[in-house]
């Protein structure tokens, strides 16, 4: 039988309290548990970086990671930057640029985006490009994603 | 991903216990950014999984003890890259450290899993070899220490007896000046496995330690004596004897889909040369990184 464990977990600012598998990792459980269907299941590998999310203040594979590991722990999902339904700054400047094309890799590209910004308020191109490295955007459009991580950080000083 | 029972033990007693019991049906799990894609593609299917992130010995930490620089197993990437005293000491180190994965591998990606993983393109076990580093192995009989270069054994296994777990990695405090850099070639910039991945330094009494992974097996140290290496008016095709030799030990697989042998093997040599360089030109001017 396999073996159920129990984990409590801060998403998104509410404390979630669940049994879970152990081999269910924390992406399962966000999207499937807590309908939080904003992150991404794509690659399953760390390679795409679709399923970025925050634990405990840094950026993560949530793929790469199980569901017990997340336990005692604080994550941030998409979903988590417009709390009340309103858009962030940097989501705004997404949208501006034309950043998001299929959309898919968005929630991710934020997610490592809202990361570094915080770790480096002011970045270089070479700076967002190596902050967002982690994260693939099939329809190419990372002129458009980086542009809005400037414009996002340009914004913040107005 | 097929089910397993997991274990979080507090104690590296409890952990040793579990591992001795298991065998290798007992899996560590530290990171996860390489076991988890092998617990889901089936490459790996242990029974009990052995996460070692709430054991106290093993939480995050580098500190400075009796000369050396001790890096639990429980570090990431991302904190050894941003350490001050491996920026100082090591900056070989930091720089492989900095260059694994993407930020979202290297927050979760340890330094001892890397070594553990003993994966042949593993880029911080080239530095980690040229800084002589120790591993730091507890087991049923006690602590021991490994020298990196007596570790690897081939590509996932290592000199790791049943029932052992790595709890930090150790570096020797500089004994002389040294000028070290990593440099790897990737298919691509940004995310993407080695093809070569070398760190090459040169210390101030002329001894140069080269150290070079993805061509073989498992990683490879060498070492010059003769001073030729560390002598910029050395003729060139003194230099390029050494490196052959230095070279012998590197046997590309035909069947990586990352870069042929020859390849592999055409950029060893450039890279070596350029890595003497820098090392070189390090060491004169104090530069370390």
């Amino acid at each position: 039988m396999t073996q159920m464990i129990p984990v409590a977990v801060t998403v998104n600012g509410r404390l979630r309290a669940f049994e879970v598998a152990a081999h269910h990792t924390l992406l399962d459980v966000l999207r499937d548990d807590l309908d939080l269907t904003g992150t991404k299941e794509c690659c399953l590998v760390g390679e795409c970086g679709a399923c970025t999310v925050r634990l405990d203040g840094r950026i993560v594979d949530s793929c790469l990671v199980l569901a017990v590991e997340a336990d005692g722990g604080e994550v941030t999902t998409v979903e988590g930057l417009a709390p009340d339904g309103r858009l962030s700054p940097l989501q705004q400047a997404f949208l501006d640029a034309g950043a998001a094309q299929c959309g898919f890799c968005i929630p991710g590209q934020l997610m490592a985006a809202h990361a570094l910004l915080e770790l480096s308020p002011h970045p270089t191109v070479a700076e967002v490009q190596e902050g967002l490295a982690g994260n693939l955007c099939r329809c190419a459009g990372y002129q458009q994603i980086t542009e809005a991580v400037l414009a996002a950080a340009g914004a913040a000083d107005r | 991903m097929h089910s397993f029972a997991y274990a979080r033990p507090t104690t590296v007693a409890e952990a040793v216990a579990l591992l001795e019991a298991h065998g290798p049906d007992a899996r560590l799990l530290a990171g996860g950014t390489d076991l988890i894609i092998r617990l889901r593609d089936g490459s790996a299917r242990p029974a009990v999984v052995v996460d070692v992130k709430r054991i106290a010995e093993l939480l995050p930490a580098i500190r400075e003890d009796r000369g050396r620089l001790v890096i639990s197993a429980g570090t990431v990437m991302t904190d050894v890259a941003a350490d001050e005293r491996v920026g100082r000491w090591f900056p070989a180190l930091a720089e492989a450290a900095s260059v694994v994965g993407s930020v979202q591998i290297r927050n979760r990606a340890t330094l001892a899993g890397n070594i553990c993983n003993a994966s042949p393109a593993a880029d911080t076990a080239p530095a980690l070899l040229v800084y002589r580093a120790e591993v730091v192995a507890e087991g049923p009989a006690g602590t021991r220490r490994i020298a990196l270069a007596d570790f690897f054994v081939r590509s996932g296994v290592t000199t790791l007896a049943r029932g052992e777990l790595v709890s930090a990695i150790e570096l020797p405090g500089p004994e002389r000046r040294m000028g070290a850099v990593h440099l790897r070639r990737t298919r691509r910039r940004g995310h993407d496995l080695a093809s070569v991945t070398l760190c090459c330094g040169v210390d101030e009494t002329g001894v140069t330690r080269l150290a070079y992974g993805s061509v073989g097996p498992r990683p490879v140290l060498v070492v010059d004596e003769s001073g030729v290496l560390a002598d910029p008016a050395a003729p060139d095709d003194a230099k390029a004897a050494i490196f052959e030799r230095m070279f012998a030990a590197a046997s590309p697989s035909p069947r990586s889909m990352r870069a042929s042998p020859e390849y592999r093997l055409a950029m060893l040599r450039v890279m070596g040369r350029r890595a003497l360089g820098i090392a070189i030109d390090r060491l004169a001017t104090g530069v370390t990184r």
